[in-house]
């Protein structure tokens, strides 16, 4: 296709342009139509998708899919192998191990996303500030943001779950704060060279207040590749949550999450090694499936692949 | 197309095979579902000292031949499905990958518009063209250096021995696409193909470049394929011209004949679409229509669509490109058109 | 005129200024057609009094301080009449964009006016601006980034109304859009779909019909054809000729390509280093230049005619332009001059008619900032 970007700049029209007079109504949905051509056509996106749908569903009927009560003790049959009554086994309590699984989806699903919505939120609002005002808003948020980002990120949570007690809602906080920085400085970046092109321009000298410029022209053509990395980062958040778990500083150890259980089974390595394998995996399939689906949003939204 | 038949006489002008020969090429591009066909049996052929233009608008197929030639075409997804590129009597296209990357840079060589994206922005150009006596002739870093500079000097880069440890960015756009061209004749290539070389100059430095370069073109008598869609830089420097569209070559001629009596619609339109610098004109002639969309490229003439003088045979039945003749019938040497009705367009 | 006598650094220069454009009004009513000859003579609608933008040149992160300024203009006046095209030609660097954003009020000038019938808007903010903003828009050079993708042709077009309710009512909007479709040769139909359905030229068509939806009386064209193919060019200035008659607009035409410029342009600037060289009709520049850039320029262009290029004068500068950041004292052409001498290098030439053609009927008579300015043609062959 080089002749076609190289040249004076002018590509072949897309076949569309050259029927005159096709009906209107089906151009209108022809955009978003392509997008999810391109988004269908990539074999490791519908992949990603499927990962995702299952984790979702999984956690919704988690009531349904689960033999067992996740929480209800068995002392007469503990570290039991997998097969038989109990297909993953059971732990050093004689909980199931495949009902803490499901259900440990459901604290992955809202972990993972409300921090990453929580870090949204942030960052889109800084980095907009950012992005749009420059000056001095700029060098503010963005020294704050460094500041933010030379932290790691778990060793930020585990200082801020110190000071608020463990729980869900201090780990999706504290994993919400730690993350937004990126966000912010992806925005910011994004509005920066969205800001200087010319339908910006031609929204300024049409008399377009700021705000209708932000809203109309701005945030339209930089946001998406921010929600798409959001996407992405979800299964970071996840990895994230369940380290915390793992570590003692995540949700109450009774909870059936999957950083929990590989920590139940952190003694019984070599020996009982299903303890730990099989919410590991939950945890890898689930990370890749949020990054599976964020490339594949962003090739698919992207027009510069087109 | 039997185009071997139909394409213009081949030979030098002592009848030896010219230095470069494409016939009948095909090149498409896959991407996923839809093909792309960009270049559809392109016959055309330089000799030494010689400038060939090549003359069309963005999706002409004019930049993809000359990847082809060159052997630096993206593929996948492009992909050459027909054809010949004889080059020094040669047919480079049966070539084993090592021997065609030996010709490029040695005996081919190619100039891009773009000389700031072309060079390594953190190499110094010193090094840069270094590189090229190092990698072909093994020569010592010194030696190398040594080189650079005559080159330089060779282009015209004032103080050369000062700059040559300086960084593209360092250097205007105009020294930047002289740099480009020392690159190019480093190993004094035979065939220079130069990829809309001064497009992104200003006129008063296009004119400085496009002199440089036709002047070392003649000091090494180097065969040059100049792609361009600009007619007026055409007729300052070329030798001949093809005229491509939609992948095709619509008119072959040499450069006086293209301008005084074009025997293609296309051309004709061209040329009258133009404003000139030297009188104050009328309305300007204007193409109707788009240019070719290249995945739907219109039965038979692709230009149909866009001409005025379009009859049904233009609908269905592709034109070859014939010899035109003139008025008592002899061939006019180098000139042919790929138009049903050239003859109403020549003497029209 | 009242606001310009204030203006004490230029009063010398201003009569000059008001009496050449009588001259010019004048000779141009034997060149062009008759008709357009009344507009030429009315009040300018747009008079630019030297125009200056420098921009600041910083160093540091936190605390940053100036360390010199991009001189894009500096000192740049011409008048714009009804219905007529201004020409600003010159190479990259020169300063033709930056007049055009300064013009749309998209940059403030560091100095200088411009005024619309009568009225500095360089002043203005708020509701008064926007008031100005519906009389001047803009057609940008770049189809692929002056429409926003996210928005159909339909909002595109439409926003100009959204912005000033009170051009069109509500329920007349989308037939408005619609007549603008038709007027700059698209099917109406093509209201819901979405930029990239385009190629270049029909991208640049609805550009115009956004500058046009205001009913403007002065365009601001920045290069609005060279992103194009060559026979999608003709095409589109086509348009804007007739659009131009049928709406008695005004055109300020910036291009780098000469040819274009001559065909549209009644009156033509030549713009190097952020100062205008020659100013003058479309003949008095391309066939009597009298300033040596431009004929260094016009001689440069390639043209479409193999048998001038043995024919014609060719002057082929050396060097490349110097950094608008250190511009060279006195004339700023001076370091690519054959011409120059000391004189140039101490006193800036300024913008008027050259003394040896003052009071002359001589086409050469018009306004050329050199010291040492000589008619010579360079577009016919010799």
């Amino acid at each position: 296709m080089t002749e076609l970007v190289t040249g004076t700049g002018e590509p072949a029209p897309a076949p569309a342009a050259t029927q005159p007079g096709a009906e209107p109504s089906v151009a209108r949905v022809s955009q978003w139509a392509d997008i999810r051509h391109r988004f269908f056509a990539n074999k490791l996106a519908v992949v990603g998708l499927a990962i995702i749908v299952v984790l979702v569903l999984t956690a919704l009927l988690a009531p349904v899919l689960a033999p067992y009560d996740p929480l209800k003790q068995d002392l007469t049959a503990t570290l039991q192998a997998p097969g038989g009554k109990h297909l993953l086994g059971t732990d050093a309590l004689g909980r199931d191990q495949l009902s803490r699984l499901i259900y440990g989806s459901r604290i992955a699903v809202v972990v993972g996303l409300a921090s990453i919505l929580v870090a949204l939120t942030i960052g889109i609002v800084l980095g907009a500030l950012a992005g749009y005002f420059g000056r001095w808003v700029d060098t503010v948020i963005m020294r704050a943001a460094d500041i933010f980002f030379a932290f790691p990120l778990l060793i930020g949570s585990i200082v801020i779950i110190l000071l608020m007690g463990r729980g869900v809602l201090p780990v999706v906080l504290s994993l919400g704060i730690f993350q937004w920085a990126t966000f912010a400085r992806l925005l910011r970046s994004q509005i920066l060279s969205v800001r200087e092109m010319d339908f910006v321009h031609a929204a300024r000298a049409l008399g377009a207040g700021r705000s209708r410029i932000i809203r109309k022209h701005i945030l339209p053509n930089s946001v998406t590749s921010v929600l798409v990395y959001g996407t992405s980062n979800v299964g970071i958040a996840i990895v994230a949550e369940a380290s915390l778990s793992y570590l003692g500083v995540g949700v109450d150890p009774e909870v059936a999450e999957w950083g929990n259980m590989i920590s139940a089974g952190r003694g019984f390595m070599g020996v009982k090694d299903f303890m730990w394998t099989y919410p590991s995996l939950a945890i890898v399939i689930t990370a890749l499936g949020f990054i599976l689906l964020g490339n594949g949003l962003r090739d698919a939204l992207d027009p510069k692949l087109r | 197309m039997t185009s071997l038949e139909t394409a213009p006489a081949n030979a030098g002008p002592d009848g030896t095979a010219p230095l470069l020969e494409v016939r009948d090429l095909h090149v498409e591009f896959k991407v996923r579902d839809s093909v792309t066909k960009a270049v559809n049996g392109v016959n055309y052929s330089v000799n030494a000292g010689e400038t060939l233009a090549v003359l069309g608008e963005s999706g002409s197929g004019k930049s993809v031949t000359a990847q082809a030639i060159m052997g630096i075409l993206d593929s996948p997804p492009g992909r050459i499905t027909k054809g010949q590129i004889f080059f020094q009597g040669q047919d480079i296209l049966s070539l084993p990958e090592n021997e065609r990357r030996k010709l490029r840079g040695a005996r081919m060589a190619m100039i891009f518009q773009d000389a700031l994206s072309s060079l390594n922005p953190v190499l110094s150009v010193g090094f840069q063209l270094g590189e090229m006596f190092r990698a072909h002739q093994g020569l010592t870093r010194k030696e190398a250096k040594a080189k650079a500079i005559e080159l330089m000097d060779r282009v015209r880069i004032p103080a050369a021995r000062q700059r040559v440890n300086d960084y593209p960015h360092q250097f205007s756009g105009g020294m930047r696409q002289r740099i480009m061209i020392a690159m190019a004749l480093a190993l004094e290539p035979d065939l220079i193909i130069a990829d809309e070389p001064t497009t992104a100059l200003d006129v008063t430095v296009q004119a400085q470049v496009m002199d440089l370069l036709a002047e070392l073109q003649r000091e090494y008598n180097m065969g040059l394929i100049l792609i361009t869609h600009d007619l007026g830089v055409v007729a300052d420097v070329a030798d001949k011209i093809a005229v491509m569209y939609a992948g095709r070559i619509v008119e072959t001629a040499p450069v006086h004949e293209l301008y005084k009596r074009p025997a293609h619609p296309y051309t004709r339109g061209l040329l009258d679409s133009i404003p000139r610098l030297d009188q104050k004109g009328q309305e300007l002639y204007a193409i109707k229509g788009l240019p070719p969309n290249l995945q739907q490229i219109p039965p038979g003439c692709a230009f149909n669509p866009r001409c005025a003088q379009a009859r049904d045979i233009c609908r269905t039945d592709v034109p070859a490109l014939v010899p035109v003749t003139g008025e008592d019938g002899t061939e006019l040497p180098g000139r042919a058109s790929a138009c049903h009705f050239w003859k109403e367009t020549l003497r029209g | 005129m009242a606001e310009l006598s204030k203006d004490s650094g230029h009063t010398d220069a201003m009569p000059n200024v008001s009496e050449v454009e009588v001259v010019d009004a004048s000779s141009e009513t034997e060149a062009v057609a008759a008709v357009e000859a009344p507009v030429q003579r009315g009040e300018p609608i747009l008079q630019v009094r030297d125009l200056v933008k420098h921009f600041p040149l910083t160093r540091g992160i936190l605390f940053k301080r100036q360390i010199g300024a991009v001189r894009a203009v500096d000192g740049v006046s011409f008048d714009l009449h009804q219905g007529e095209t201004l020409g600003i030609v010159g190479e990259s660097g020169c300063g033709k964009s930056t007049v055009a954003k300064l013009l749309m009020n998209l940059e403030r000038p560091t100095a200088g006016q411009i005024f619309y019938k009568g009225q500095d808007i360089t002043r203005l903010s708020g509701r008064a601006l926007k008031a100005v903003r519906r009389n001047i828009q803009m057609v940008f050079q770049d189809p692929y980034t002056s429409l926003n993708p996210r928005m159909t042709v339909g909002d595109i077009i439409g926003e100009p109304f959204d912005i000033h309710p009170e051009a069109a009512p509500k329920g007349d909007r989308r037939k408005r859009v619609q007549e603008l479709l038709d007027v700059v040769g698209l099917n109406p139909e093509y209201i819901n779909r979405y930029p990239h359905q385009f190629s270049g030229g029909q991208r640049q068509r609805i550009g115009i019909a956004r500058g046009l939806a205001l009913n403007p009386e002065i365009i601001i064209c920045d290069e609005p054809v060279s992103a194009l193919d060559v026979s999608v060019q003709a095409q589109v200035i086509n348009l804007m000729e007739r659009l131009q008659d049928e709406f008695n607009l005004s055109y300020i035409f910036i291009a780098h390509d000469l040819s274009i410029v001559r065909h549209i342009s009644d009156r033509v600037g030549v713009m190097y280093l952020g100062r205008i060289a020659e100013i003058g009709t479309d003949e008095q520049i391309y066939e009597h230049p009298t300033h040596p850039y431009t004929q260094a320029l016009l001689s440069a262009v390639p043209v479409p005619d193999p048998e001038a290029r043995e024919h014609r004068e060719r002057i082929i500068l050396t060097g490349d332009v110097p950094s608008p950041a250190n511009p060279p004292s006195g004339c700023r052409f001076r370091t690519r001059c054959w011409k120059a001498q000391d004189k140039c290098a101490q006193e800036v030439p300024l913008l008027a008619v050259p003394e040896r053609f003052k009071g002359t009927d001589s086409p050469a008579a018009h306004e050329s900032a050199c010291h040492f300015a000589e008619e010579k043609d360079v577009v016919h062959a010799a």
